[in-house]
């Protein structure tokens, strides 16, 4: 199916690609739908964005939703590793 | 019939007046043919959707294929056209109507045309090629599996996307549905509702549904192609536009 499902939030950072450069990124996209290269036929997409440089200033991701879910798990974990008070 | 066809990108007249890319490819024989106006799936303009603008040329068509995300991300890459398209709520109904409309028009105004124009969309384009088929004069439509025509998107969808329940009643030319019956949308009920639809409001329509195929059944480059399937698909879509159309 096109699930249509679309979350998105702002974010503050940076990304490198394509061409190897890197850039800031000011949004992301978030959906679970058809990849365009992952071979399977829903994952979770997340698209780092920068809208003011274009549709080309994006890094995609397209992940099983099992390895998703490993992320957020990983990512929370770093989170919560760090010394108190430097990941705020 | 010859296989020789050639294909190029061209620029259209699109809805509200504005030009866009579209994607065109025609038999190189002479003589009057139908038209078809191929609606992208949601991921875009991309390779496989211009193999099957291609495919209809080599069955006997003018196809053209309308590139629906050229006021978002004009020239760039299809993945990031859609991506781009996707963020900032999808193509509105209104604007899609208007874009096919202008892809008709195109197809008509060729000095081959026959005067008749069909339609047909794979996912998301499934639902506006029934869309396109209540508004606009078209002369056949077909629908690969697209979700929403019935059923109602949960709550929260943030992407401009509603059922086509109330224009049904406006379907203005033949409907060939091809369903797999594994696809949650549109769900096998989903496509009964369809179906009792049509039938209450005296439409004409023609339903195909597959065992062992889900979503996007169609797609080649996917694992969700069903190779069974999607053949015989293409052989009810030979013969429905060579109805309907006169290819």
């Amino acid at each position: 199916m096109c699930t249509y499902a679309t979350v998105k939030t702002a974010l503050e950072g940076s990304a490198k690609g394509p061409e190897s450069s890197w850039f800031r990124v000011t949004d992301g996209t978030v959906y679970f739908d058809h990849p365009v290269h992952a071979m399977a036929e829903h994952t979770l997409n997340i698209d780092f964005t920068d809208p003011s440089r274009g549709p080309g200033a994006r890094v995609a991701v397209e992940l099983t939703a099992a390895s998703a879910r490993e992320l957020v798990t990983a990512i929370e974990a770093a989170l919560a590793s760090a010394p108190a008070g430097l990941a705020v | 019939m010859s296989d020789s066809l050639t294909a190029e990108t061209i620029r259209i007249t699109g809805h509200d007046g504005e030009e866009i890319e579209a994607y065109l490819a025609h038999p190189l024989e002479a003589g009057k043919r139908g038209g078809v106006v191929v609606i992208h799936h949601m991921p875009g303009y991309d390779r496989g959707t211009k193999e099957i603008v291609r495919r209809f040329a080599e069955l006997g068509y003018d196809a053209i294929c309308p590139n629906l995300y050229w006021r978002e991300a004009p020239g760039a890459a299809p993945d990031d056209a859609a991506a781009t398209a996707r963020a900032q709520g999808g193509v509105p109904d209104e604007r899609l109507i208007g874009d096919v409309g202008g892809a008709a028009a195109y197809l008509r105004s060729l000095p081959t045309s026959n005067g008749k124009v069909g339609v047909i969309g794979y996912c998301s384009g499934g639902r506006q090629s029934v869309l396109a088929a209540c508004n606009l004069d078209l002369d056949a439509a077909v629908d690969c599996y697209g979700a929403f025509v019935t059923g109602t998107p949960p709550a929260g969808f943030p992407l401009k996307v509603t059922n086509l329940v109330d224009q049904l009643p406006n379907l203005r030319c033949p409907l060939l549905g091809l369903f797999g019956n594994d696809d949650q949308y549109p769900s096998p009920g989903q496509v009964d509702e369809l179906e009792e639809i049509l039938k209450a409001g005296g439409k004409e329509y023609e339903f195909h549904r597959y065992d062992g195929a889900g979503h996007a059944f169609f797609s080649t480059d996917r694992p969700a192609y069903r190779p069974e399937a999607a053949n015989d698909g293409w052989e009810r879509i030979t013969e429905f536009f060579k109805n309907h159309l006169g290819g």
